[in-house]
């Protein structure tokens, strides 16, 4: 019948609708089934966070391990302090670990990547990276750059 | 004389803004009425299956036609830019975001008020003007709830909808293009594309901006047809008024609702 | 039950405004009970008004409007609704539900407010179409009726509910003279076969005056007389008699009030 062919059309317009809202969920934005309890918090204070923004990624050895939840200014030392969010299968990172802002491209968005230090003691849920690297300010780069071509040509 | 014709225009004035008032009124009480309170008759999901075929259904087939333009568009302009840079990776990303965030909700918005709208307002001022609400009513029928209201619905869940499928199309054609056209890296075009959509902060923010437009829109085109003039002309002015109306109240709303979700503050 | 049983509706005192501009002024009609009662008037004299008021699609700006015991502007709006169940509108396009066929239709009323089986509803639609003498046209769409069918149609949707109360508005307008016969004679048959109250508004003097039992004219915003057809064809008042014997100049002037004729062609251009 005429109604059936309807009710058929919206229920294939429905599904559509709610398979296109999964498709971006997974496809599109990534978004994959971790729950926060699966994750352990870490903080690193940075001389200049340049552009780091909440959401960027924290990498370690090319691979993602977690993101920046939160950057605020930390009043005694002025430094910025970032809220590292770390996933839980990453437990043994060694306590002289060093946290530095790099660039992804030249123009690329700001995330964090982690490289091993050597002590046997762990990270714990809540423990502060002390050795971080600040990021590359282009703006500084050059200038150090120009300071020192000039300081060649006048030798 | 100079201080009459002063005096003139500002009695005009006031009167305009009491007539915009009191169509502000009558449109929250028609909504009020609508949505608000027992139907009284049956069958209100059968009612409301049928116009999400008329509503829903039968806008698919330009929502998914200009979707896979549009994104195909978005890719071929983002790559010639985005190649001066070297950063052609990034095209993926430019059109997911572009489509979550503005074009998807926004062009679909205005798609829908131009094919389902105007065909609202077009189908009930019919009904009024060939007496079929009133024969509704003098039958016992409440036509705000058994004409109105299961159109209204159909609005509010049609658009979010047709908004994603949108979306999904464009992204889709957006990586035809990049992809096997122009020959972006796959995984770099996806890779970056994940990596820089967030699912509540694009995708869910796109859907509530749908949900907004989708009332607003719905709101104004019954509306316009169950307020105009039963005449052919007033049907056709009320037709357009939905076009216009809908379309400004989508891109106005669009700037509020883009200020409070991506303008931090 | 009503105020006065010999009346099937009543206004008292109604008046009724558009904007600024006053429609009825302090009007009393009476409807008699079982009769068919005509209202008459010239176009645009607010006849579909006056029955948009008994049907309480209108509001009066003052008076009562007593339907079947109940005065219909104080009562609320789902009151409203149960209250009109009583009623049937024939309207003047018949106003039938493009999408719906004709048995859909008629059934309408019966599904909405009942919950009978579907052969009773069946049954029911079946011998309201007999009634208009329409039962072979079940399975057709509006759209494939001619104007005499779908007001008959709508007469049979009207007459679905058995209403105690039936208004035509405007019936015989725009109908070729045989259509124009069968719905003078459903009229009167529907009204003593099924005892209703019938309301007829028109300007079509000879159809009008040969089925109703009682007539008032309407003009002006008020009542400019009342009773028996043949009482109102042998009235002294004079709009009365201009309108039964249809003279073009009277009291309603053939000309619509301009200044001077002379002036006007001499004056400064």
């Amino acid at each position: 019948m005429q109604n059936r062919t309807l009710e058929i059309g919206v229920g294939l317009f429905l599904l559509a609708g709610i398979l296109a809202l999964i498709l971006l969920a997974l496809r599109v934005s990534g978004l994959s089934a971790s729950p926060s309890s699966d994750t352990y918090k870490l903080y690193a204070n940075f001389d200049n966070i340049a552009g780091l923004t909440v959401r960027a990624k924290v990498t370690m050895a090319g691979v993602t391990i977690g993101k920046v939840t939160a950057i605020d200014l930390d009043r005694d030392t002025f430094t910025g302090r970032v809220t590292l969010q770390l996933e839980k299968r990453v437990d043994n990172l060694p306590v002289d670990s060093t946290a530095s802002i790099l660039t992804a491209g030249l123009l690329g968005e700001k995330y964090i990547g982690i490289s091993v230090g050597g002590e046997d003691a762990v990270l714990k849920d809540g423990a502060t990276i002390h050795d971080t690297q600040s990021a590359l300010v282009l703006e500084d780069l050059i200038g150090k750059f120009l300071l020192n071509t000039v300081g060649k040509e006048a030798k | 004389m100079r201080k009459k014709s002063m005096l003139e225009r500002i009695r005009r004035f006031g009167r305009s803004a009491i007539d915009v008032l009191a169509v502000l009124g009558r449109s929250f009480l028609f909504l009020l009425h609508s949505l608000v309170g027992r139907s009284g008759t049956g069958g209100g999901f059968q009612l409301l299956v049928r116009q999400l075929y008329s509503v829903g259904v039968l806008s698919l087939a330009i929502i998914v036609v200009s979707g896979v333009f549009i994104g195909m568009v978005l890719a071929l302009q983002g790559f010639s830019i985005l190649t001066k840079y070297g950063s052609e990776q990034a095209v993926g990303q430019m059109v997911a975001l572009t489509l979550l965030r503005e074009l998807g909700p926004v062009v679909t918005a205005l798609l829908f008020a131009g094919r389902a709208g105007s065909a609202l307002t077009a189908e009930i001022g019919n009904m009024k003007s060939t007496e079929q609400l009133s024969s509704l009513e003098m039958i016992g029928v409440d036509p705000l709830k058994y004409i109105v209201a299961p159109r209204l619905w159909a609005g509010f869940i049609s658009l979010p909808l047709l908004a994603l499928i949108f979306s999904v199309v464009g992204i889709w054609g957006g990586s035809w293009v990049a992809v096997d056209w122009l020959g972006v890296y796959e995984g770099s075009f996806w890779a970056n594309m994940q990596n820089s959509v967030s699912f509540t902060d694009d995708v869910l923010n796109g859907v509530i901006k749908s949900l907004v437009f989708a009332f607003v829109v719905t709101w104004i085109a019954v509306f316009q047809g169950y307020d105009c003039e039963p005449t052919s002309e007033g049907i056709s002015r009320a037709t357009t008024k939905t076009v216009v109306y809908a379309s400004l109240a989508v891109l106005g709303l669009d700037f509020i609702l883009t200020a409070l979700m991506f303008g931090d503050f | 039950m009503s105020v006065d049983n010999a009346y099937a509706v009543e206004l008292k005192g109604v008046t009724f405004k558009r904007g600024s501009r006053s429609i009825f002024n302090n009007v009393d009609i009476r409807i008699p009970r079982g009769k068919v009662t005509g209202i008459m008037g010239p176009s645009g004299c607010g006849k579909t008004t006056l029955l948009r008021l008994m049907g309480a699609q209108l509001r009066p700006a003052s008076g009562e409007v007593w339907v079947a015991g109940q005065n219909l502007p104080t009562l609320s709006r789902s009151d409203l609704f149960d209250a009109r169940k009583q009623m049937g509108v024939l309207f003047q396009s018949g106003a039938l539900f493009t999408d719906l066929d004709v048995f859909e239709n008629v059934a309408f009323p019966l599904r909405v407010h009942t919950q009978l089986s579907d052969e009773m509803i069946r049954d029911i639609v079946l011998m309201k179409l007999q009634a208009v003498g329409l039962r072979g046209a079940i399975e057709l769409m509006p759209d494939e009726l001619s104007g005499g069918m779908k007001r008959r149609v709508a007469l049979a949707r009207a007459i679905a509910l058995d209403p105690q109360i039936l208004m035509y508005d405007e019936p015989f307008v725009g109908q070729d003279p045989i259509a124009m016969g069968v719905l003078v004679r459903l009229i009167r048959l529907l009204n003593d076969a099924l005892g209703i109250t019938s309301i007829v508004v028109s300007h079509d003097l000879a159809e009008t005056a040969s089925i109703a039992d009682y007539i008032y004219v309407v003009g002006d915003g008020q009542v400019l007389g009342q009773g028996t057809p043949e009482e109102l064809m042998g009235s002294d008042n004079p709009r009365i008699r201009q309108f039964m014997k249809g003279d073009p100049d009277g009291p309603v002037p053939f000309h619509f009030p301009a200044p001077d004729y002379r002036a006007d062609l001499l004056g400064k251009r």
